[in-house]
């Protein structure tokens, strides 16, 4: 028999988790929600953001939050870029072929990762305390990720909400016709998302990099959840992906408390594919 | 104000819009009516930037608008509603209209007042301005005032509205034929209608340019236009009632 304190802490450990993948789930789906593209290789611009606040910190010394804030410039930048030269030139073809492209940056990426860095496991070296709560001891660096995940997602919500430019994005993904009526440039509205979707992945990849290790396939690892929990979630439904994020790490931690790390994943998926039949729109679509 | 000259438009081997020609003037309301698949929501549709037109020339205010986008159409002052409303569910009423205001004139403009010009649009249209009213408490009556409204807060010149009646009772609709007189009133807005129901229309415009089968088959005033007997053929030999 499990401890009850390991599963409480297990839980918590889920919850902790949760807030990162929602981050990660949340910037995929603005970018779907607005241009209907589901960029393949989102978690692979994540890792290149590691790798710079990996570098900034451990071999120039930054600060780990200046390291932080350059991550999050980089994923801008890169989100820009993929738009401007990827997905701009296909923007009207076939959704098989934006997805190929998508995909193909995903390989370019872990290549040219693997060859510039080599398949080295590196992490940024913080020694950050363990909490003990009430018998569970609990990572600084999670909580501090968690709290920052929090903040980023709310920032997401206020921008979305409050100014002109996320009503317009907001707008764009119910239809993308009637927006450009209204005088706005679609262009300029799929730049700002890709930017903003962009700095999503960054603030993931330094709230990450104090957790995990880079590697160039570190999109293997979190590249697939996230689009389990965009699935899950219905694509382009951020509340559902929200709430996706949490039910998913809660059956990673806990399940890899009862069984192990593996057996945790393996649940999680299988429960992807029965909901793909059960509910094929996202926990929180209507049913026809 | 708006000229179209030679408008064609092919969609493969049909042709939807052959060579069609009118003039709006300034301040004036032209009716454009035509029985269904005549080619009016082409024409509109051309005229919006929506479609590219296979030939011919739209210029509107001394510039042509062939070929041009639809954000920029919209920024030279000229704005559309459509047939079936297309809200935008997931934001609120006032919220549709503001970012409407704020996009469609001055971007540079405070961020209030798109808002207060979106509140003042809407009391002219009669929906509720609360920031929190959501699109779902509109009826039928109550989406195509907001598609109206929208499309007036982003300070057009011009107005294409496309059978802004359709689906509405008869009440709903002399309130509606009220309404786009007041818009040209009270905003200066020339407006060109796409209109079935003749009867409410001819009330309304000053003129009518009739569409059948793609082709201009008759323009003039409403009363002269109904009596043609090319238009009465054309509405599958019905008489045209005027009242």
């Amino acid at each position: 028999m499990i401890d009850p304190i390991f599963l409480a802490e297990a839980a918590v450990n889920g919850i902790l988790l949760g807030g990162v993948l929602a981050l990660l789930a949340l910037g995929l789906n603005l970018i779907f929600g607005v241009l209907d593209i589901v960029w393949i290789a989102y978690v692979d611009l994540v890792m290149l953001s590691m790798y710079l606040v990996y570098f900034l910190v451990m071999v120039y010394g930054w600060p780990i939050w200046l390291g932080a804030l350059a991550g999050v410039g980089l994923g801008v930048v890169l989100g820009v870029l993929v738009h401007v030269l990827i997905i701009t030139p296909i923007l009207d073809s076939p959704p098989i072929n934006q997805l190929l492209a998508t995909g193909g940056l995903l390989f370019f990426i872990q290549s040219f990762a693997t060859f510039l860095w080599t398949t080295d496991h590196r992490s940024v070296r913080l020694t950050l305390p363990i909490i003990e709560v009430g018998g569970m001891f609990l990572s600084f660096a999670r909580l501090v990720a968690f709290g920052l995940a929090i903040l980023a997602m709310v920032g997401l919500y206020l921008f979305l909400t409050r100014t002109y430019i996320g009503t317009a994005i907001r707008a764009v993904s119910q239809d993308r016709g009637a927006m450009a009526l209204m005088g706005a440039d679609p262009q300029r509205v799929y730049i700002v998302t890709s930017a903003v979707g962009g700095a999503m992945a960054g603030v993931a990849a330094a709230l990450l990099s104090i957790q995990y290790s880079v590697h160039p396939h570190f999109g293997a690892a979190f590249g697939p959840i996230t689009f389990m929990i965009c699935v899950l979630g219905g694509l382009g439904n951020m509340v559902g992906a929200f709430i996706a994020a949490f039910i998913m790490s809660e059956i990673i931690s806990v399940g890899g408390v009862l069984w192990s790390t593996e057996m945790g994943y393996v649940i999680a998926f299988a429960l992807f594919i029965v909901m793909m039949f059960a509910r094929p729109g996202g926990i929180l679509a209507r049913r026809q | 104000m708006l000229t179209v000259t030679g408008l064609t438009k092919r969609f493969g081997g049909f042709t939807a819009l052959n060579d069609v020609s009118f003039e709006v003037g300034e301040g004036e309301i032209l009716g454009l009516i035509g029985p269904n698949g005549s080619g009016k929501t082409t024409a509109f549709n051309c005229i919006s930037g929506a479609l590219a037109p296979t030939a011919g020339s739209i210029r509107f205010l001394g510039k042509e608008l062939a070929g041009v986008t639809p954000d920029v159409v919209c920024h030279r002052g000229l704005a559309r509603t459509f047939q079936i409303p297309r809200p935008f569910r997931k934001l609120s009423i006032l919220e549709n209209v503001a970012v409407a205001a704020h996009y469609g004139t001055d971007r540079a403009g405070s961020e209030a007042s798109a808002r207060v010009r979106a509140t003042k649009i809407l009391e002219m249209v009669g929906l509720p301005a609360d920031p929190a009213a959501p699109t779902t408490l509109l009826g039928a009556g109550g989406l195509k005032k907001l598609e109206l409204a929208r499309a007036l807060a982003t300070g057009p010149r011009l107005l294409l509205a496309d059978e802004s009646l359709g689906g509405l009772d008869p009440a709903e609709m002399a309130t509606a034929a009220d309404m786009l007189r007041r818009v040209r009133g009270e905003l200066g807005v020339t407006i060109v209608w796409v209109e079935h129901i003749m009867a409410t229309l001819t009330r309304v415009v000053d003129r009518v340019v009739v569409l059948d089968h793609g082709e201009k088959i008759a323009e003039g005033r409403p009363l002269d236009v109904a009596a043609d007997p090319r238009v009465i053929e054309a509405y599958l030999g019905e008489p045209i009632v005027l009242t």
